[in-house]
């Protein structure tokens, strides 16, 4: 498998990652190199094999529906990049 | 007192032949004055240590000391702590300091211990070299040319040079136990869920383990168990009671001359084939004699699948990666870039400006594996190979107690060696990768010197929840060789 630079473009543009088109180059290089690593799976046969997520197997735990934490707006939004008013700021999406 | 064991400056502090704020002096003074060289620390917080002594001072005048009541200890960038800046080795976070403690910080704070700083590594935990780090690479300080293994190096190298005799890290790939084989320290990853992950900022959520690093298995056993028991805060935490890891340790055996009669030590093919340098395969030989000498018997086991660890490895890590990481935004906290045109303009920009090249790698690959049209062919299937990973080890753990073999094919190499080729990047954690496929616990100790005087680790594996026996095989081998002994001369 090689990926093309377009496509290389379209994942870091799902990822929301900006690259440039010096970084794109460099970046697809290396993640061919990879994929080719990974491309070994490819030759085992794991039909039947039911998939594993979690070591031990164990599901995943539910807790009881009530709260545990007390508020701590300030203390969250004091490391926060820009607030106002007690909300988060970020640029405008709705014209 | 620098040499000291953990049972040493315990009878020290309770003799009143030192107080905690003399020790946390001494190993502060020595922080200060080798991390210009090691790069070992990201944060040294003086004052702060010095009022957390002075309070395990008090608590020791009180009777009211545990093992670890004023002993000073590093804990790994990774681990959130309340008030003091948490990097985790990134830009994205370079001025984060977290509201919250960590549940092994916590843990560890509640038990005395006295933090001096926080460790270098490689950003986000990814990297077997320490080389990722955007606060720059942490040095081996065996030699000051190599790295000293990822990505817990900077605790590694700090336990190594005597600036601090205990340190946390993880281990995700191998991240504990590489990085103390190629530093000369001992360091163990207990079973996956063992230890609580809340405030431990997330790479790979089930692979990431919080881990110890010391001089010796027996200074291990006491952390271990400071850290470990369930926390209702991580989905992923084992609902177990706590466990004194030290308890075989302690145990007297019943032939002093053979405290391993009886031990079943497993040596896996895979483990001993091509790619395992000579200098490492003589280190590792040699240990298992001795390991014949305490009474055990070796025998030969099979891991047939432990050589798709790496491809299983690089499809599910990753695509935890790109889920866990999708929450640096720069919307809460970390960097958000300074010009942007639009919401999705400043995503982009603070993500490409915030993580570094390895990081924005893997996010890559998660995010294409996780893709529709790739899900079955990488995700799947990598979790497919998983179930044959742990398959390998329960049925090798049926013929054998403990699994023995390498941590890394060789040892450490030159600063900048693999830099540019990540693929032979990650194949040198071979070893180490499959363990964390399986959950299992696993253990390095310093077993030796390679040609070219750098240290050598034997990695023991056992089967789940099976730390207290992996840290007394440990421990028994350590009784009878110095190796864990030996400081490199920047430690003198």
């Amino acid at each position: 498998m090689s990926l093309s630079l377009d496509e290389v473009r379209n994942i870091a543009s799902l990822a929301r990652i900006d690259l440039s088109d010096a970084d794109a180059e460099a970046t697809r290089d290396k993640l061919n190199g990879i994929f080719g690593l990974i491309e070994q799976m490819q030759a085992v046969d794991t039909d039947g094999v039911e998939p594993m997520s979690h070591p031990q197997e164990t599901a995943q735990r539910l807790r009881d529906d009530r709260v545990t934490e007390g508020d701590r707006r300030d203390d969250f939004q004091r490391i926060a990049p820009q607030t106002e008013a007690g909300l988060y700021l970020v640029p405008r999406v709705i014209e | 007192m620098i040499d000291s064991s953990l049972t040493e400056l315990r009878a020290a502090l309770d003799t009143g032949k030192t107080t905690s704020v003399e020790l946390a002096t001494l190993f502060l003074d020595r922080i200060e004055r080798l991390n210009p060289d090691l790069n070992a620390f990201i944060t040294i917080d003086r004052e702060r240590a010095l009022r957390e002594a002075a309070a395990a001072d008090a608590r020791i005048a009180r009777k009211d000391a545990g093992p670890l009541t004023g002993i000073p200890l590093a804990h790994k960038d990774v681990f959130c702590t309340e008030g003091v800046l948490t990097t985790c080795g990134s830009k994205m976070l370079a001025n984060f300091v977290s509201p919250y403690d960590a549940h092994v910080v916590g843990k560890l704070r509640n038990a005395g211990v006295v933090m001096l700083g926080k460790t270098n590594m490689d950003e986000f935990a990814m990297g077997s070299s320490n080389e990722n780090s955007h606060f720059g690479a942490t040095k081996n300080p065996w030699d000051v040319t190599r790295i000293p293994g990822g990505s817990s190096g900077g605790s590694a190298a700090a336990v190594a040079a005597r600036m601090v005799p205990l340190a946390t890290g993880t281990d995700t790939g191998g991240s504990v136990r590489q990085p103390a084989a190629m530093t000369g320290v001992t360091g163990i990853k207990p079973t996956y869920g063992t230890v609580s992950r809340y405030g431990m900022i997330a790479y790979a959520s089930s692979f990431d383990q919080a881990g110890v690093f010391a001089a010796s298995a027996e200074d291990c056993a006491p952390v271990l168990s400071a850290m470990c028991g369930f926390d209702p805060r991580d989905s992923t935490s084992l609902e177990r009671p706590g466990e004194d890891y030290g308890r075989e340790i302690a145990r007297t055996p019943t032939d002093p001359e053979k405290p391993l009669a009886g031990l079943r030590i497993g040596l896996p093919v895979e483990f001993f084939g091509e790619g395992l340098a000579n200098d490492v395969r003589a280190a590792i030989e040699a240990a298992l004699d001795a390991y014949r000498k305490l009474g055990a018997t070796t025998v030969e086991v099979a891991l047939p699948n432990a050589k798709l660890a790496i491809p299983a490895y690089y499809v599910l890590a990753p695509a935890e990666a790109s889920t866990n990481l999708s929450r640096f935004d720069g919307v809460r906290y970390g960097h958000r870039a300074a010009e942007y045109t639009d919401l999705d303009d400043m995503y982009r920009k603070s993500r490409g400006e915030g993580f570094g090249a390895e990081v924005q790698r893997r996010i890559l690959i998660g995010t294409y594996v996780l893709s529709h049209g790739y899900y079955d062919a990488y995700y799947l299937k990598a979790q497919k190979l998983r179930r044959l990973i742990a398959s390998d080890f329960a049925h090798a753990f049926e013929a054998c107690d403990v699994i023995a073999g390498p941590v890394s094919p060789t040892t450490a190499w030159k600063l900048g060696a693999k830099t540019d080729d990540p693929v032979q990047m990650y194949l040198s954690d071979i070893y180490t990768i499959a363990i964390n496929l399986a959950g299992v616990p696993g253990v390095s100790l310093p077993c030796g010197f390679g040609a070219d005087a750098m240290p050598v680790g034997l990695q023991l594996v056992g089967n789940h929840f099976d730390e207290a026996r992996l840290l007394d095989v440990a421990h028994r081998y350590q009784q009878v060789t110095d190796w864990h002994r030996r400081r490199p001369e920047i430690a003198a």
